[in-house]
This record gives C-alpha cells, structure tokens and sequence, in this order.
C-alpha cells in the first residue's frame, strides 16, 4: 500500500456529479495534511473534457472507451480494479450513491480491501484516517480509525462543500496498464428512464408540505393538501410514503429522488433518514414536527414541535387561514 | 427460476437506541428486532418473479432477533423453504461477516437469482447484497425497483434508480445479485388466520456455521447526535405549536 489516494470520479448525463466536487475538496485537505498524492479515476466514454474541472487532482487515470458510455458496475469494476492495483492508494473514495454503492461493496469483497460506508466526515488525526459514518436511520454515528490498508469509503451527497473541489487546472495524464481483453460484460445497458412527466415540479415549489411515515395511512393526506393550499404549497414525501403508492415518484424528496431547496420546507411526521436529509437540507427554513424528541430531523431543522403531526395539520391550515384572513383586512 | 433471498434483523427504530458502556456498540438488551424493510421488498419481489414465472422461493435468515418469526411469515406469504443460519454473531454491524456466511452457503448453487435489500440500516462495511457477489463473482446490481425475467430464463432486466427520478433499464446475466430498493407492490399483507395455519405446519430448517474469522470493523465510538442541535424548539401542545408555527410564517413573509 501506497499514500496516495484516489477519487472516482462520478458523473451522469454528460455532467460531474456534485458529488466529485465535494469528494476532490475534502481529499485535497486530507492529501496536505498526509503528503499524499491525490489521484482521480475518471471512467466514461467521451470524457476527455472533464479533465479540466479536475484541476485539485494531482493526477488522472484516464479510462476513455466506449463500453464505458454508460455505467454498468461489471464493466467499471474491472476497470478500477486494474486501476486500485496500479495506485496502491491508501484510501479511496466514492460517492455513497446509486453508481458508488455497487462499486464498493462489489470491490471490497473481491479485493479482501476493507470498506465503510454512510460516512459524513472524514479526518486525519496524528497521521491515521478517521470516518465518521451514520447508522441506523442517522440516529447512531459510529467513529472508525481506518485500518492500515488500502481502504474505501463511500461518503454520503452533501456532507462536505463543493467549492473546493472545483478547480479549473489540467492534471497530469497518469497511464494505466489496463488487461487487454476486459471479461466479457454480463450487464449491458438498455436505456434510461426519463422522471415520469406530468406532474409538479417539487423543484420549482417556493414552499412545500412534507410528509412521512406518521401520516400512517392514504386516508389522512388531505390535511397535508389542505395546508398545502392554504399557504399556496405543494405536497411532497419521504421514501415510505411513495413505496406505498400514496404519492407519485415525482413528489420523492431524497436520494433517488429529488433535490429541493424551497424557501420553506415543513416536514410532518418524518423521523430524518439520511436518505431523506440529503434531498432536502439546503432548503432556506425547514420547520419539523415530529412525535419522536430524538428524530434525526430536528438536527437539521430550524424550527422543531415535538407533537402529533396528525394533530397539527389541522390546527395550523385553520391557524395559517385566518392570518390571511388578518393580512387581508389589515 | 430459483430465487434465493438473504436477509437479516436489524434494530427497530421505533425503540430508543442505547449505547453500551464500552461505547463501542448498541446496548443489545435495549434492542428489539425487525426484518430490515429493504429485505421484505426483496421477499415480495422474489415472489411476484415466482408467480410470473413459476419456480421456488428460499430464504435465508441470519439467526437474531425474531428471524424464526420472520421466515415462518415468509412462508405463510408464500415462499418455499426457509432457512435459519445460526452462526453466533454477537455483533449487528459486521455485513462481511454475514455476506461470508452467505457465500459459504450459496457457493456451488443452485440458484438463478439472489434478491436481498438493498440497503438496511445497520449496513457500516458496505451492503450484503453487493458483498456476496464480490464473494461468488457473481454481477451486482442495487437500487433495484423493478425485474422481468428474459423468455429464456438466462437474463433479467432491472430497472435502477438514479437521483433525480431517473432510473436505468438494465440487462443481467444469471445468475446474478440484485439489490432491491423497493418491490413493484407493497410488501403483502398475511392474515392472522394463515399465519397461524402456517405456524403449525411450517418446517424452518436450521443450520449452523462457524463464524467467519474475519470481522474487518474497527469501530472506535458509537455516538449519538446532539438532540435537536440546530432546531429551535417550539414548546406546547399541538394547538400552540400551530399558533407559533403559523406566526414564524407570518414574519418570515411565507403566508400569501
């Protein structure tokens, strides 16, 4: 094992992912303080133009072919495999993402690499690595003192700034000794489903009315639509709400679902899994109402009530009605 | 088509979670157990596969918590064979330790297609799902929400979510991995009635391994987060924190 440490570079529909960004800023902070080399894996077809967003890397792995077009883990896999064996890097990092998620674990067992995922921050103490990883629907986070090997890690979407990692240079090209004859791909890529069209655009809404799993049933969310009204609002979910039909995919907030930063997010009956938070935490004023004192999204919250949300819904539509209603006479 | 699906126990968070004095793990007398929820997707998938297209449902169920429960209620849903593997794992957080025990008992067939849950919340050391394949060399596939069966039964199209709504239709050749994120339905609902028929016929079959001699975890600290950091806590009932929420509003220009 080396000290370098190496980025894979993720990127969907012709653009890097935010992802790259936020991972590049923290690796170059953690190459300065290790004197490490800091190295990108870069995988695609037709992606020669990224490399010169990639300028905080010391140096690129370029792997331009076109089985690479779209990412299928089987094909990837074997590429960054060849990659890992070329670098010996110390650490490497990946996005805990629908495109990560494969990789790491697919890796980590086939390599005997060790791998630790959910992390949401990552330091160097007196020389040795320490990730901070979310457990347990972010209830839990657990401190773990990387082992002295190469070792992954897949850091969750906003969990560090972007800037950083966008920096306009041309790294080095670093040549890879790639196997001749990849084994023959068992996943091919068929093609990509557009977001269902017709529906609202979550993204668009300035205030949104979300709900989660203490809505508890289909029947109770029309108190959410009527306080939507009331304050001109769209309705919008968590992951278990959709699961269960109750509302379109469209009106997903969360990791495979949108990204909102509205003007005012209010969440009823949502607990705050990572997955949901990392949708919806830029958001300009987030008011959270949950039964649960500890639920991990009064840590993100600006404003929390620790009551019934099936309770208050009816209470504040009545309440936000008659402001109005004082506004306009007033 | 045989289906396997692995899965496990995991905390449920409807408990307060404890941390116990080593700080280093969950306080394990405060836990309560559930089957994780990507793993009953996974079960329901796996039978809506069998339905289409005939074959048999096995499930594995790592020895915690009420996974005996948890299997007898997969059978009363429909599955074929359920196996308990006891392997005596005291920690939760170990998935290589569970994807080894997995593989161990997978290698060599025969299967078609292993489903597991994609995700669980307990997952520290990477997903299960993702873990066996490396094992077995098998391709992996996660956030899955939706598998056809190709007409010759050697490939499966997967639909794979991406953020933003997107997702990818994906071919795969068996046998294969696949993480499920969520069923093309509901988990389905079993009446008391059959469950209790079930419980007095069911057979779940046991068997034990030897645990793996690699744990791969270095957990330093559990911790939790600092309660309600950040939020500015509104005090009263529900009527009160209406009034209150519907003022912030007001100020803040919200209201129309």
């Amino acid at each position: 094992m080396g000290n370098d440490i190496l980025v894979f570079a993720e990127h969907f529909r012709g653009t890097l992912n935010d992802i790259t960004y936020e991972l590049l800023g923290k690796a170059r902070e953690l190459a300065r303080s290790l004197g490490s080399r800091l190295v990108v894996g870069l995988l695609g077809h037709e992606v020669g133009g990224f490399v010169e967003k990639l300028g905080a890397a010391d140096q690129i792995c370029l792997v331009d072919r076109p089985e690479l077009k779209e990412f299928a883990s089987d094909t990837t896999k074997a590429i960054l495999e060849a990659i890992l064996e070329d670098v010996q890097p110390r650490l490497v990092m990946l996005g805990s993402t629908s495109i990560g998620l494969e990789l790491l674990s697919l890796i980590s067992a086939r390599k005997g690499f060790p791998c630790f995922d959910n992390c949401t921050r990552l330091e160097s103490r007196d020389g040795r690595l320490v990730a901070t990883c979310q457990i347990y629907g972010g209830k839990i986070f657990a401190e773990v003192a990387l082992p002295d090997a190469t070792t992954l890690v897949a850091v969750v979407p906003g969990s560090f700034p972007k800037e950083p990692g966008e920096v306009a240079a041309r790294p080095e090209l670093r040549s890879i000794a790639l196997p001749p004859v990849l084994p023959e791909a068992r996943v091919t890529f068929r093609k990509l489903l557009e977001p269902p069209p017709g529906d609202v655009d979550i993204t668009k809404a300035p205030i949104l009315v979300a709900v989660g799993r203490g809505i508890q049933n289909a029947d109770n969310l029309p108190l959410a639509e009527e306080l939507a009204e009331a304050l001109s609002g769209v309705v919008c979910a968590s992951r278990p709400v959709i699961d269960q039909g109750w509302l379109p995919l469209t009106r997903q907030v969360g990791k495979s679902g949108m990204t909102v930063k509205p003007k005012l997010f209010l969440a009823f009956g949502i607990s705050g899994a990572p997955e949901h938070l990392e949708g919806m935490k830029q958001s300009e004023l987030i008011v959270a109402v949950n039964t649960d004192p500890n639920a991990p999204i009064f840590s993100i919250a600006h404003y929390g009530a620790v009551v019934d949300a099936l309770e208050l819904l009816p209470l504040l539509t009545e309440e936000v009605s008659n402001q109005a209603t004082k506004k306009a006479s007033s | 088509m045989n289906i396997v699906v692995l899965t496990k126990q995991v905390p449920d968070l409807v408990e307060g979670l404890e941390i116990d004095p080593s700080g280093k793990a969950l306080d394990v007398a405060s836990l309560r157990y559930i089957l994780s929820e990507s793993d009953d997707h996974a079960l329901e998938q796996a039978l809506l596969i069998k339905e289409k297209v005939g074959g048999r449902v096995e499930v594995f169920a790592l020895n915690q918590g009420e996974a005996r429960e948890s299997l007898i209620m997969a059978l009363a849903k429909g599955a074929d064979r359920a196996v308990l593997v006891d392997a005596g794992l005291d920690s939760p957080l170990a998935n290589h330790a569970a994807a080894q025990i997995f593989a161990t008992l997978l290698r060599g067939g025969p299967f078609d297609l292993i489903l597991t849950g994609v995700r669980a919340i307990d997952d520290l050391d990477g997903s299960v799902g993702g873990l066996v394949a490396g094992l077995l060399d098998l391709p992996y596939l996660g956030l899955i929400r939706k598998v056809e069966i190709g007409g010759d039964g050697k490939t499966a199209i997967a639909e794979k979510e991406y953020p933003g709504s997107y997702a990818a239709e994906l071919e795969v050749r068996l046998p294969a991995v696949l993480g499920i994120q969520s069923a093309e339905q509901p988990p389905r609902y079993v009446p008391i009635s059959r469950l209790r028929q079930v419980m007095k016929t069911a057979t779940v079959e046991e068997v034990s391994v030897s645990p793996p001699s690699q744990q791969l975890l270095g957990v330093a600290r559990l911790f939790k987060p600092e309660e309600g950091a950040g939020a500015v806590m509104i005090p009263g009932d529900a009527k009160e924190a209406a009034r209150q929420i519907a003022s912030l509003l007001f100020e803040r220009r919200l209201l129309r």
